[in-house]
């Protein structure tokens, strides 16, 4: 019971940044091909349970797939369901395609008249003002994935304590055709990245893989991440494994076994690029196929 | 083989130095006769690596080298994959003298000497005999067996694979 209230006061805590505990994902068919004229098809979610379609289709306005060559190609065959979106794609190189999903916005929030005369009243009657178990009145105003023009046009006149977070997200993997290279692997040096020591497709069981993580193309220590191994439904634990980037940036697994590995990390810093913002979160998942030996 | 027998047995008695010289690497590589619904003759790679697992030599890769309706059959190679990564992927397919068709259950007889492309590069040390096989819609197996190169005094080996290998054996003539 006591996890299950921490668990909530967590969900609580990351909405207004506009990160929900669920879990988003990019994932392939499988991530070692090979051919001249070979697909691999792609799902993306935004889930629970990895890798179940559970909650909500990825939306695939902001997917990019990325050539060996560093030219873009076209996702085929697009579709976004119910639960999760698809798509394909024909790998007519041979080497490493990244597959992503980025975002960049702004998450605004401010409080209203209205909003501030509740929270006095809960003040007053010994309420909580925010969070869980506060009037629904004491929330503000809201705004995901907002534009700058937005602050000016949605955001009212009359709004008080504006506050304004820079988000920039990346959801990616990775699919090898033949061998594998680096050359669509190379940094945007735009929020955070990972940059190969160990291949993202030449990873087995049993061994250590290390790759450099990258804030803004600069490696950063530090940063924490979760590692869970796909096929949660199918076990009563979750398995992750914590692991944190030393100071040189290198984060270090060691796969224990075979499967589809998601790693995800966050960071907020007050570092925005948009001189509106005050503050800005990062996030990054990937989506890691680790074979068997 | 009784042919080629009698021609061994033949340049051995005419040239015994020379032949004492050429050091043999022979493999047997036994695949089982399996009871499935849907059977498929394995991919197998034979090769060899250093005792660092690095990527030695290529001896024998058999997989189908034709089109089907799924696709070329080299669509199937990364599913072997320590030699995959090891070699295959950097590999321009087919390797004379390496690859060839799959083949039926049975136990498959391999030569090799030092005038080997591959094996006559190698430095002398500790190497591995690896033996991978995968099948369509079956399992994945890898044998290995530790050898030195070359070969001062005989040596032999042997692996038993439990589900798609059956018995491997090594032998090394000096």
């Amino acid at each position: 019971m006591k996890r299950t209230s921490l668990l909530v006061l967590a969900i609580a805590a990351l909405l207004p940044l506009g990160a929900a505990a669920h879990k988003q994902w990019l994932i392939p068919s499988q991530a070692v091909v090979n051919g001249g004229d070979v697909w691999v098809t792609f799902d993306g979610a935004v889930s629970n349970q990895l890798f179940f379609p559970d909650h909500v289709p990825m939306r695939l306005d902001n997917v990019t797939a990325t050539a060996p060559d560093g030219s873009t190609i076209a996702l085929q065959n697009a579709s976004t369901g119910k639960y999760r979106s698809t798509f394909d794609l024909r790998l007519e190189q041979a080497g490493t395609y990244r597959i992503a999903n980025t975002s960049a916005g702004l998450s605004v929030r401010w409080d209203t008249p209205a909003s501030l005369a509740a929270k006095a009243r809960a003040e007053a009657q010994g309420q909580p003002v925010s969070g869980p178990g506060a009037p629904p009145d004491t929330r503000g105003g809201f705004l995901r994935n907002a534009s700058i023009e937005d602050l000016s046009t949605k955001v009212p006149a009359d709004a008080r304590n504006l506050q304004v977070t820079q988000t920039v997200g990346r959801v990616e993997t990775f699919v090898t055709n033949g061998a594998p290279d680096t050359g669509a692997l190379a940094p945007t040096g735009q929020g955070i990245e990972l940059a190969p020591v160990t291949h993202p497709n030449d990873l087995f069981a049993g061994e250590e893989a290390t790759f450099r993580v990258l804030v803004d193309g600069q490696p950063a220590a530090g940063l924490e991440f979760e590692i869970v191994r796909g096929g949660t439904r199918y076990r009563n634990a979750q398995e992750d494994i914590a692991a944190t980037t030393d100071s040189e940036g290198l984060l270090r697994v060691t796969w224990p076994e075979p499967g589809m590995y998601w790693l995800e990390t966050s960071l907020e810093d007050r570092r925005p690029s948009v001189p509106q913002a005050t503050q800005r979160r990062l996030s990054y998942v990937a989506t890691l196929e680790v074979l068997p030996q | 083989m009784r042919i080629q027998l009698t021609i061994a047995i033949g340049s051995l008695l005419a040239l015994p130095a020379q032949a004492a010289q050429a050091a043999e690497l022979n493999v047997s590589v036994q695949i089982p006769q399996l009871k499935v619904a849907e059977y498929h003759r394995p991919y197998v790679a034979v090769f060899v690596e250093g005792s660092d697992g690095r990527h030695a030599a290529n001896l024998a890769v058999w997989y189908m080298s034709k089109d089907t309706a799924e696709g070329h059959g080299t669509k199937w190679l990364p599913d072997l994959r320590q030699w995959w990564r090891k070699s295959g992927r950097t590999l321009d397919l087919p390797v004379d003298g390496v690859t060839g068709p799959t083949r039926p259950a049975g136990t498959h007889e391999l030569g090799f000497d030092d005038s080997h492309p591959e094996l006559s590069r190698l430095p002398p040390g500790q190497y591995q005999l690896v033996v991978e096989a995968v099948r369509e819609v079956g399992g994945r197996e890898l044998l290995k067996i530790p050898f030195t190169w070359p070969a001062r005094t005989p040596q032999s080996g042997r692996a038993q694979g439990s589900s798609e290998l059956g018995t491997v054996q090594l032998r090394l003539t000096p």
